[in-house]
């Protein structure tokens, strides 16, 4: 150490700092830069978002903006989450035909894992809910129905009707049925308010709950209804309409037979 | 009618008359046909047997409904063509009770129509008033009872028996309080009078049973609360929360046209009743994008954004609003009651 310091003033002194910070620099870089250069360029997770943002100028971008920022003609969809394009695109409802008071269930036009790459784009825009992993919406609990129902008749039955089966709001726009709705549709609808429909998040309803409600509306779509004809479970007004016409239609059919056969109108 | 136009006058041969003059005359009863069973003995007997069949099938449908009564289980579900899967017991039982129920009363027709007498029995009209003289013998009767009773003469008589006639009906509405107590303010006030500004009363959310805090209320978001201490094992819960419950919405600031309604709210959460101001349905088909409430009993629509103005519909009054705030740890709190009472009008109703 002391014949280092004595050096210390000697005019090659300098060089040789030099050349020790350059072989630290160097060697620091080698350790750290081509890792992490590696990490970057070949994820799974980098490469869905560049092809989703392909599929998005594509498909997207004419309403939802080059970025999704939105437009005059779509929202923006920073902080929508993956969630939401999971369901928008998933079922159909986006892209959407053409403007109009609700966007309807329709064909869907993209594969599971454009629709993913889509998603992985749209959620590295903002924060938003995740799409649900199956153990989030599969209920492996029986209980679960029972709670379920509870929870379905406070908060969604006054729109999508005690049985799911839908319902008319303002203006055109409706409630659509939940009959033959994926569990995972429902789950993510719950997480994200698509269109006219609140949000439930998770603050509000966690997690174990919207996975109950899931179970009660997958157990009613495949429960078979004990008194025959459900007429579509709307309530009485399918079932006072049925009755007046087709049971009052019946029993005046029955009563102009008997009347036209009396033995009086017969002997002609 | 007079005399010579009823039936009996030409007999039941009737036609003949409308050949002399006048072509609107009653032709009378047609001459009696006998049926297929009056004259043919073997008809006869064939529509004995059927009928008396119809009464075996009656009786063995009611043996069956016994029968499966006892016999099929009652969760057993089977599919049958038009109706789906059905419960396999409530098919039989109807179809059996149907078919026993129809069997007897298609049988007593088919016995009625065959083989009861056919013969026509006419039964004549008369002029519905009397003749002249019961009538002068009646009007007769009643001057004089009128007079023999002094009623007219006796005034005090009179005006007292119309007094007391009039009075007796009282004693039916009288009888009216037995309906119950009267609603004295009940109607003015919900389960949120209990809040005051020292003592504000939590909202508690409807899902989780648990107080919530400002930032769990998401933007476009609904949740349903109930006032903090109203539990559903409690005996009068469905009467409470009938008053009581809250539908909370969150609504960006900007968007808020009505400058008192975000003042009652907090940070653009706002909190209404549930309970709409026409018959009192439990009202909550929200539209997050349009902030329109819907009631699915008469369609009355309210935009929530605009102090729940009444924009469709039959219901007379916006939606009330409670004021709320955040207490210190940040729950969601209320300080009052509703500014005016909840639900439908009523007559003594102040706001």
């Amino acid at each position: 150490m002391k014949k280092l310091s004595a050096r210390r003033r000697h005019p090659l002194a300098a060089l040789v700092v030099l050349l020790l910070a350059l072989a630290a620099t160097g060697g620091l870089y080698a350790a750290f830069a081509p890792a992490e250069k590696a990490q970057a360029d070949t994820s799974a997770q980098s490469l869905a978002i560049d092809e989703g943002k392909k599929l998005f100028a594509v498909g997207c971008s004419s309403c939802h903006g080059l970025n999704g920022q939105g437009s005059s003609d779509g929202p923006s969809l920073v902080g929508v989450g993956s969630a939401a394009v999971d369901f928008q695109v998933g079922t159909g409802r986006m892209p959407a035909q053409q403007p109009g008071a609700q966007v309807p269930k329709k064909k869907v036009i993209y594969t599971q894992p454009e629709i993913d790459q889509l998603a992985a784009f749209v959620a590295s825009l903002g924060p938003g809910p995740v799409t649900p992993t199956e153990e989030q919406y599969k209920s492996t609990n029986p209980d679960d129905v029972a709670a379920g129902g509870e929870l379905f008749r406070t908060n969604c039955s006054q729109c999508h009707n005690f049985a799911g089966k839908g319902g008319a709001l303002t203006q055109g726009k409706y409630a659509p049925s939940l009959e033959g709705v994926d569990a995972k549709h429902i789950y993510e609808a719950m997480q994200t308010g698509p269109q006219n429909m609140p949000a439930f998040p998770d603050t509000t309803m966690p997690e174990e709950q919207k996975r109950q409600i899931v179970a009660f509306v997958r157990h009613t779509n495949e429960e078979p209804s004990p008194g025959g004809l459900a007429l579509g479970s709307l309530g009485p007004v399918t079932e006072g309409l049925f009755g007046w016409i087709f049971g009052l239609g019946a029993l005046i059919a029955i009563a102009i037979w008997v009347a036209a056969h009396t033995t009086k109108a017969k002997k002609s | 009618m007079s005399a010579e136009k009823l039936p009996e006058s030409h007999g039941s041969e009737g036609h003949e008359v409308a050949g002399h003059g006048d072509p609107f005359a009653d032709p009378g009863l047609p001459a009696h046909a006998p049926r297929r069973t009056d004259i043919d003995e073997r008809a006869a007997k064939r529509a004995e047997r059927q009928v008396s069949l119809m009464f075996v099938v009656s009786m063995l449908a009611t043996v069956g409904f016994i029968a499966s009564y006892v016999a099929i289980d009652p969760d057993k579900i089977v599919y049958i063509f038009p109706l789906g899967h059905v419960s396999a017991l409530n098919f039989a039982l109807g179809l059996t009770l149907g078919v026993a129920l129809f069997c007897i009363g298609a049988g007593a027709v088919h016995w009625a129509r065959t083989l009861m007498s056919d013969h026509e029995l006419p039964a004549e009209r008369h002029a519905i008033e009397a003749d002249d003289d019961v009538r002068a013998d009646v009007i007769e009767q009643f001057t004089t009872g009128a007079a023999e009773s002094g009623f007219g003469r006796r005034k005090m008589i009179r005006n007292t028996l119309i007094g007391s006639m009039a009075l007796v009906p009282l004693s039916g509405v009288v009888l009216l309080r037995d309906l119950g107590p009267l609603p004295e303010d009940k109607l003015d006030h919900t389960g949120w009078r209990v809040a005051t500004e020292a003592k504000p009363l939590p909202l508690i959310n409807m899902n989780t049973n648990k107080p919530m805090k400002a930032e769990d209320i998401a933007v476009g978001s609904l949740t349903f609360a109930k006032p903090e201490g109203l539990e559903e094992d409690d005996e009068d819960f469905q009467q409470q929360i009938a008053k009581d419950a809250l539908m909370l919405v969150r609504i960006a600031p900007e968007d808020i046209k009505d400058n008192d309604s975000r003042e009652l709210g907090f940070e653009g959460i706002l909190a209404y009743s549930k309970i709409c101001t026409h018959v009192g349905c439990p009202i909550s088909l929200y539209e997050q994008q349009t902030h329109h409430a819907l009631c699915p009993c008469h369609q009355s629509t309210f935009d929530l954004a605009d102090g729940a103005r009444v924009i469709f519909g039959p219901a007379g009054h916006p939606l009330p609003q409670l004021k709320i705030t955040t207490n210190q740890e940040g729950f969601l709190v209320a300080t009052g009651d509703f500014a005016e009472p909840v639900g439908p009008s009523f007559w003594e109703r102040s706001a």
